[in-house]
């Protein structure tokens, strides 16, 4: 049993919305700049130059990537044999989201109620997925989410029947209808089974997943190659304007589903993917 | 082709501008999204004045993070504009001669775009940092209360965008995407 206090916790989440949202991880970031050499498109290749100086900039001047900085979606992995002592942690965890906001002079793009719509200044709360694992520490992922890709993300329930290509073409179908109105180059979070709402959650998970890092499972690595080389067929191309770097990376995370459904879920994200990840 | 324009602009100016150029703007812009655009269309319906005069000038959908000390402004890059086609109609029947934004419009908008004269940018999403950088001044001039969706006005210098419908309706989004499709 080891005992942490949300002290901690709070501390380490309000550096990490500060970090997250000054600097891409290098996999994001990589994928931009071979991007750049690949894309065909002049004018692709210009807005991609753009991004490059603009993550220079946001890095040296501390201004954020981008504008909306987004809601903080929060994924907690707690150790089973992990003590928290200090009050209660969902508070914790907001305390962190609240002065990380605050002190990184971050926007605050939250609103108290989605109908009446009334700015909590301070963009709490966040979004919190607990899980609780083996071991006795705490990993803690910060992933800001910008909503102009957000709304171009879509669940779809397809039928068992739909099969593979069924699911490619809910893939695509979405990629084109987020068109410019993602602010491409996307990356892609895909979701496939479940159930309604665990679709969605392992894509948004996927979306923190290393570009790197395909999946671990032969035929969902195919499956992967496969989108993302038809998502650049689509001629979408950065800023929607033309060209063939339409998407930097696609993952996709999958779970045992119902004998009737094939749940499948794209959380589409803008080219500002931002995650860091803790361990405490 | 590249373009040097100053804003406020004319009809004659929105005339030579077509979709696909390249346009660095400089002079004064005004910032609106979601919850202005709300409010001014609910004051015009109430036949109140509005708190900017949008004839001749242009709106950038844009809520800035806040500005560190010594700096105009914080991130300032472009919204999504969709949100903003219920309102858009309106605004352009009064004047408003050009808008910055990212992606796409609806018929309606681009229809009222060709019956007023009226040109529609996109300034590249995700580049708010680059961006921030062409704003030499920025003032809050209206709805304070709203945060980063107040109106400001905006003292902007070089601000690269791109012409993605020109007051004729061509749009790039449509042409040029279909170049590159396979």
């Amino acid at each position: 049993m080891r005992t942490i206090h949300t002290d901690v916790i709070t501390k380490n989440i309000r550096e990490m919305c500060i970090e997250a949202n000054l600097y891409l991880a290098d996999d994001v970031k990589n994928r931009i700049l071979s991007g750049k050499e690949k894309e065909e498109s002049a004018l692709g290749k210009q807005i991609l130059g753009q991004l490059e100086q603009n993550m220079e900039i946001a890095a040296q001047d501390e201004i954020p990537i981008c504008q909306d900085t987004g809601m903080a979606i929060v994924f907690m992995n707690i150790g089973q044999d992990v003590h928290i002592e200090g009050g209660p942690l969902e508070d914790a965890i907001n305390e962190g989201i609240r002065q990380g906001y605050r002190d990184g002079y971050l926007r605050k793009s939250v609103v108290a109620d989605p109908l009446l719509r009334e700015n909590t200044k301070d963009n709490t709360p966040g979004i919190i997925h607990y899980a609780i694992v083996p071991g006795e520490s705490i990993e803690i992922t910060i992933a800001p989410k910008g909503f102009g890709s957000e709304n171009m993300s879509r669940v779809i329930m397809l039928k068992p029947a739909d099969g593979e290509e069924g699911v490619k073409n809910a893939v695509l179908e979405t990629v084109r209808l987020a068109g410019p109105n993602a602010c491409p180059p996307m990356v892609i979070g895909v979701g496939i089974g479940g159930d309604f709402e665990k679709c969605a959650i392992l894509a948004k998970k996927a979306l923190t997943r290393n570009l790197d890092t395909p999946s671990p499972l032969p035929h969902i690595r195919k499956l992967e190659e496969e989108l993302l080389d038809e998502i650049n067929k689509t001629g979408i191309g950065p800023g929607g304007l033309g060209g063939r770097i339409t998407a930097l990376g696609l993952n996709i995370e999958t779970y045992p589903t119902h004998i009737a459904g094939l749940p499948v879920a794209v959380n589409i994200c803008c080219h500002v993917n931002r995650h860091v990840k803790r361990i405490l | 082709m590249d373009k040097h324009i100053s804003v406020p602009f004319t009809n004659e100016v929105v005339k030579e501008l077509h979709a696909g150029d390249y346009v660095y703007l400089t002079g004064t812009i005004y910032t609106a999204r979601d919850a202005a655009h709300k409010r001014m269309y609910e004051a015009i319906g109430r036949g109140e004045t509005l708190p900017i005069d949008v004839n001749n000038n242009v709106i950038y959908y844009l809520g800035p993070t806040p500005a560190r000390e010594g700096q105009v402004i914080g991130s300032a890059g472009p919204t999504t504009s969709s949100r903003m086609d219920k309102y858009t109609p309106t605004l352009l029947d009064m004047g408003l001669k050009g808008m910055i934004g990212k992606g796409k419009r609806t018929p309606q908008v681009i229809e009222a775009m060709k019956k007023n004269t009226a040109v529609y940018f996109a300034a590249v999403g995700g580049a708010g940092a680059l961006l921030s950088k062409c704003i030499k001044s920025a003032e809050v001039i209206a709805y304070d209360d709203l945060g980063t969706e107040a109106i400001r006005r905006l003292t902007v210098e070089d601000l690269p965008v791109i012409v993605v419908i020109d007051c004729e309706g061509n749009n790039l989004y449509e042409t040029a995407t279909k170049e590159y499709e396979r």
